[in-house]
């Protein structure tokens, strides 16, 4: 039982890492049809400000240190996330593929900056005394961080689902990924609408690199890439464009890989997932939530 | 430039590149050594497999317009069983190559015909996600056959000894340029076909091509197999000229630079592909020799940094071009110089 307690609860912090990297990828396909390469991207360049940050502030408490990480990652995220949606995704609107393109070379050339600035050797991150302790639940000792990051992912998904339908933007948010063209032809401004969902997804995405680092103790530029791929993976399972999707299927995949990962060989959850993801399109090729895409 | 003179251009291109290996003068700035030398030669044949591989992705992407994300999943195929055939099985070239052969043709057929169930970007994420499985296989390195992270060097004692060596570099740039050259033919001959002509039909209307009666499934399938097959083909060329396998070419992020290559050199166009593949891996490599050089190491850390990262300059480039030349070298050069 022991085991089993650990296992579900590290696979659910893995699975809430994948949820806020998913949950803004899949809000920006649902709504403007862009598949963001860019998001590890955000992930990677915020993780790494977040650690600068924290480094600038040294000689202050490792709490008070974490917390400006956490707090300077989310606006890089966000930030960078909002530029790269005016600057590079809004002169191509009318060219999907381009758009896709654009995100791969940005997310190609950001990285091995990061790369280069840094070194590829992973960089620790400071963590406050009580982070690195062990909370015992039925006689599993977790450690504090899992607990943490699911903590966070959970916040993320209320504030998500209440600007999703409680507010004006979350309103034409939700109406774009219906019927883009319909808001639109309301004469709605959609347009700020993409640029506010990229913000939200890379401040998201920006929060994910910091808690990454966090729940894996360092930082390194080829994280951001690799967890993007399972990213992906749980927007099409979750069903595109739906936030709830995402985050079943954001818990299922991450349960799923370590679970498989510990009672098999090591690389057989990962692999596992993949093979879900094609019963999945074969199956419902809509996803969990079943949105026609 | 009539088709005639085109022709001629071209057959006597190719003579002179033939002639490469014996020439025994310099180009300095360009590359560094002889022309003729060992280490020219091998960046020559990588380009010139490059260039055939952004060809074979380019039939699927360019003609067929499948945004596939697992193209270096069949160019891996033709890596690693052809390696681990003669490494680790001590079979001869021509057995290890039939079953190369085998493999890279039935692995596309099974994967194709699943993925293509999916359409656009659904269809790019399967692909993407087999991509990812067949990484993480070689990565864990199952029966102790593929070396895991390590790779795994063209050993063992089957190998003709013509394709061996330093001093027989020559010779694996003749199979790179043949390669080249071959992979043109047919993939200009499959574009030209009547198969060719529907598949240019699905990429601008794809239910169109349903209500006129023909399956576009199969086409896709065909071209998706096809291109496979190719690029399988560019596996154990590079194979042998790099005398390992590397986990690398497994990887999502050699994919992506797949598509920087067909989009640098223009998408849907045979010579436009196969120009951003050889520009593509000639920059990475010169990039690489350019930020080791005392120039660019006295630069302060501002500068310094992104110039040293060939992928960095690759990337804006690539979003350069995306942005304002969206017809990739290849366009730019067809506007200048009007058939």
């Amino acid at each position: 039982v022991t085991t089993i307690a650990l296992l579900l609860i590290t696979g659910l912090g893995l699975g809430a890492l994948y949820f806020l990297i998913a949950a803004g990828l899949s809000l920006i396909w649902g709504l403007m049809r862009v598949l963001n390469f860019a998001h590890g991207a955000f992930f990677t360049v915020a993780a790494y400000a977040g650690w600068s940050a924290s480094g600038l502030v040294g000689g202050s408490s490792p709490e008070v240190q974490w917390l400006v990480a956490v707090a300077v990652a989310i606006v890089v995220g966000g930030a960078f996330a909002a530029l790269t949606e005016v600057v590079l995704i809004r002169p191509l609107y009318a060219r999907h593929v381009g758009q896709v393109l654009v995100t791969v070379g940005l997310a190609l050339a950001t990285i091995s900056l990061v790369q280069g600035g840094f070194g590829s050797d992973p960089k620790r991150l400071g963590l406050p005394a009580w982070m690195t302790g062990t909370t015992t639940i039925v006689g599993a000792n977790i450690p504090n961080t899992r607990l943490l990051v699911i903590a966070f992912a959970l916040a993320v998904f209320a504030l998500l689902i209440f600007f999703l339908r409680r507010t004006r933007f979350g309103l034409i948010v939700r109406a774009g990924v219906e019927n883009r063209a319909m808001v639109q032809a309301l004469g709605i401004d959609v347009q700020r609408a993409f640029t506010l969902v990229f913000a939200i997804g890379g401040m998201a995405a920006g929060l994910a690199g910091i808690l990454a680092g966090t729940y894996y103790g360092t930082i390194d530029p080829g994280r951001g890439t690799s967890m993007l791929i399972f990213a992906f993976i749980v927007v099409i399972i979750g069903g595109l464009g739906s936030v709830t999707g995402s985050a079943v299927a954001a818990i299922v995949v991450g349960v799923l890989q370590q679970f498989l990962n510990f009672y098999g060989a090591a690389g057989v959850g990962d692999f596992s997932v993949v093979l879900l993801l094609a019963i999945v399109l074969l199956v419902r090729p809509g996803g969990f939530s079943g949105a026609s895409t | 430039m009539t088709p005639r003179v085109r022709v001629t251009v071209l057959v006597v291109g190719l003579l002179v590149l033939a002639a490469l290996p014996l020439a025994g003068f310099s180009i300095p700035g360009l590359f560094e050594g002889a022309l003729g030398g060992p280490g020219t030669l091998n960046l020559l044949a990588l380009c010139f497999v490059f260039g055939a591989l952004a060809l074979t992705y380019d039939l699927v992407f360019g003609y067929v317009g499948l945004l596939s994300f697992g193209h270096a999943l069949y160019f891996a195929t033709g890596v690693y069983v052809t390696a681990i055939a003669v490494t680790r099985w001590h079979w001869s070239l021509p057995a290890a190559l039939l079953l190369t052969a085998v493999v890279s043709l039935v692995l596309p057929l099974i994967l194709g015909a699943v993925c293509l169930r999916m359409r656009d970007i659904p269809f790019a994420m399967v692909t993407l996600a087999f991509a990812q499985a067949g990484s993480i296989l070689v990565a864990q390195n199952p029966f102790g056959l593929t070396g895991g992270e390590e790779g795994l060097a063209l050993g063992g004692d089957t190998l003709p000894s013509f394709l061996i060596g330093v001093a027989n570099t020559r010779n694996l740039y003749w199979i790179a340029l043949a390669l080249l050259v071959v992979l043109y033919l047919i993939a200009w001959r499959a574009v030209n076909s009547p198969p060719g002509r529907v598949w240019q039909a699905i990429r601008e209307n794809e239910r169109r091509v349903a209500v006129l009666g023909l399956n576009p499934y199969l086409f896709k399938l065909g071209a998706f197999v096809l291109s496979a097959f190719l690029a399988s083909a560019c596996g154990v060329v590079y194979l042998l000229l790099q005398g390992g396998a590397n986990p690398e070419v497994t990887t999502s992020g050699f994919t992506l630079a797949l598509l920087v290559m067909v989009v640098l050199g223009g998408v849907g166009t045979l010579w436009g592909a196969v120009l951003g593949g050889v520009v593509y891996e000639y920059l990475d490599f010169r990039l690489v020799a350019l930020s080791n050089t005392a120039a660019v190491q006295a630069l302060p850390g501002l500068l310094r940094v992104p110039l040293s990262e060939p992928l960095f300059l690759l990337g804006v480039l690539f979003i350069v071009l995306v942005l304002f030349v969206p017809g990739g070298l290849g366009g730019a050069l067809r506007r200048r110089l009007p058939a």
